[in-house]
């Protein structure tokens, strides 16, 4: 598997030069990122209901712009009245605060790891590398269902699963990258000068794995969205009545026959988020290192 | 090639082994078994002599050997839901989510292959920049979410095809195209950028040269060399499907080892779960020695490497 990943990689370094077209800042998906970032930090302000409120009155109301449709509720409401749109804001947050969380941990974990494995080398590389593989032998969503078995369920078991599974995405390439930073001089000359080895690893390692840091972050964002959709979808993952967008495609999806928008509109903003971190995320890597264009 | 095969399969083992320690670890979080397979009003006597019968009295290294020894003969226990061997349970769902994972299969390659081809030969062109948008769209877009697409749109709007169950060919429509959605764009930019080397190679020129017909050249020849990569790919995306399938499975009620999985997780059958994980780590490991292993056989440079 290792073996067929890095060589449809070395592969890809040639697609993606090949492909080099326009490297236009992605003006699109950036906003749309700060839509979902803005909507995290601010949605009770922004929404027009609360998400949670029930009005069985307005149940089933379609979309504004069809028939039986109003303006307000521009996106329509579920089964209970409740209004979708406010329902997609309050899920951009779930969303949000679960993929910070668990890029921050899962970059802090692997970047750690990965740094010590290829700094040191030998047995700790060793170790740490089969770990990695280990780790990565197990496929995630069956190790997600192992832990959604064990642990109580919500936002902490969720980040968990997802630290779990992603630490090797940053462990794997910052061993590699830091396998060739040690043999550079300026930290052969750190050691001459005696610079202790925790601080070559923030000073003169840690800097130079930044722009890396960043375009796995960016691309593990949309990553991290699809996979906590996924665990909600199943029920295993956020709990009603916390508002989630895959929590809302399982509520939507027993009403499929009559309501076509309530799978419909946070399937979309899932895509829409996930679209656009994808895209910032390769624009991001071809900037930094155009060279190494799909390697990460 | 003995010592690659010979490495190869010892990461596996590796692998494996650390699969079980993960579940093993995993079982010791979920607190005590016994409670679990007790009624609650049990005497505390019952709970010690139950303990003791599953040895769980003992050091913990030992009841990690007694787990292993169990699970190396494939014992993960009873379910407590269906009161049957927890593997066995599974293995008799197997042949349905093996189905499914090939017809998934078969339609990403049905698709990526004309697909890849075509923005090759006609790089740039219309198909080409429709191919690459089509691929993005693809990455970022859940399957289980085009599953309930599908439902919605081919089964319950126009009814031309059920949406939930195994039976009929009809049924695997559906979610083949759901699990298969995925690896569709990543296979069909593989082929492109290989299609595009192999194009440019001296044989195919020399080809041209000698007045074949483009479309034997390209169908014939060159697709034969530039196919190589997707093989490995294929490879990998089956061990990803037979192994994660878990929410297409859901989304269609497909009765095959995910959605058992799931079911179980709900019911806190345990075993079964347990016994899911092992069995999906075990294909994922295996399906992925077999494409490294062909891989070698197809380029030697690996093997020496």
């Amino acid at each position: 598997m290792v073996e067929a990943l890095s060589y449809l990689s070395r592969f890809g370094v040639k697609v993606f030069r090949r492909n080099t077209v326009s490297n236009k800042f992605p003006f699109i998906a950036s906003s749309v990122l700060a839509l979902v970032v803005i909507c995290a930090l601010f949605g009770p302000w922004i929404a027009p209901y609360q998400a949670t409120a029930i009005s069985l009155a307005d149940a089933m109301t379609p979309p504004a712009w069809l028939e039986g449709g109003s303006t307000a509720h521009l996106l329509g409401t579920d089964n209970l009245g409740r209004d979708i749109l406010s329902r997609i804001i309050a899920g951009a947050r779930v969303s949000t605060v679960i993929a910070f969380y668990a890029i921050v941990l899962s970059g802090l974990i692997g970047t750690g790891l990965g740094m010590a494995a290829g700094y040191f080398g030998g047995v700790v590389d060793a170790v740490i590398s089969r770990i990695i593989d280990t780790q990565m032998a197990v496929p995630s969503i069956p190790l997600a269902m192992l832990f959604a078995a064990v642990l109580p369920p919500g936002e902490a078991m969720v980040i968990f699963i997802i630290v779990l599974s992603y630490w090797t995405w940053y462990a794997r390439i910052v061993r590699g990258e830091v396998l060739s930073l040690r043999e550079r001089d300026f930290i052969a000359l750190a050691k001459v000068a005696g610079v202790g080895t925790p601080t070559i690893f923030v000073r003169h390692l840690a800097p130079n794995l930044l722009n890396t840091l960043l375009v796995l972050a960016t691309l593990q964002f949309g990553s991290v969205i699809v996979f906590e959709a996924g665990l909600s979808f199943l029920g295993l993952g956020i709990q009603p009545p916390q508002v989630s967008w895959g929590g809302m495609l399982s509520d939507g999806r027993n009403f499929i026959e009559v309501a076509w928008w309530l799978i419909t509109m946070p399937g979309l903003a899932i895509m829409a988020a996930c679209l656009a971190s994808n895209l910032l995320g390769d624009w991001l890597r071809d900037t930094f290192d155009p060279l190494r264009r799909q390697v990460l | 090639m003995t010592r690659y095969i010979t490495n190869r399969a010892l990461q596996g083992l590796i692998a494996i082994f650390g699969a079980l320690l993960i579940v093993f670890v995993a079982q010791r979080l979920s607190g005590d078994p016994v409670a679990l397979m007790l009624p609650m009003d049990a005497s505390e006597a019952e709970f010690t002599a139950m303990r003791e019968a599953l040895g769980l009295d003992r050091p913990l290294l030992v009841q990690f050997a007694i787990f292993l020894g169990n699970a190396l003969t494939g014992d993960f226990g009873q379910s407590y839901q269906w009161n049957a061997p927890a593997m066995q349970l599974l293995l008799d769902r197997l042949p349905a989510t093996l189905e499914l994972a090939m017809a998934g299969l078969f339609f990403a390659v049905l698709l990526a292959v004309p697909l890849g081809v075509f923005s090759a030969v006609h790089r740039g062109g219309f198909l080409d920049r429709s191919a690459k948008v089509f691929a993005m769209l693809g990455q970022a877009i859940p399957g289980f979410w085009i599953g309930l697409l599908l439902i919605l749109f081919i089964a319950v709007e126009l009814q031309w095809l059920p949406a939930y169950g195994r039976g009929t060919p009809a049924h695997l429509v559906l979610p083949a195209i759901a699990l298969g959605w995925y690896p569709v764009a990543a296979m069909t930019r593989t082929l492109r950028s290989s299609m595009l080397d192999v194009l440019e190679s001296d044989y195919v020129r020399m080809e041209r040269a000698i007045g074949l017909p483009e479309r034997t050249i390209v169908w014939r020849y060159a697709l034969r060399n530039a196919a190589v990569p997707l093989v490995t790919m294929v490879g990998v995306y089956f061990a990803n499907m037979l192994g994660g399938a878990f929410v297409i499975e859901v989304v269609f009620a497909w009765p095959g080892v995910g959605r058992t999985v799931v079911d179980a997780v709900f019911a806190r059958d345990f075993p079964v779960v347990q016994a899911g994980v092992m069995l999906s780590a075990v294909v994922f490991v295996v399906v992925n020695l077999l494409v490294d292993l062909s891989y070698g056989f197809i380029d030697p440079r690996i093997r020496r490497g």
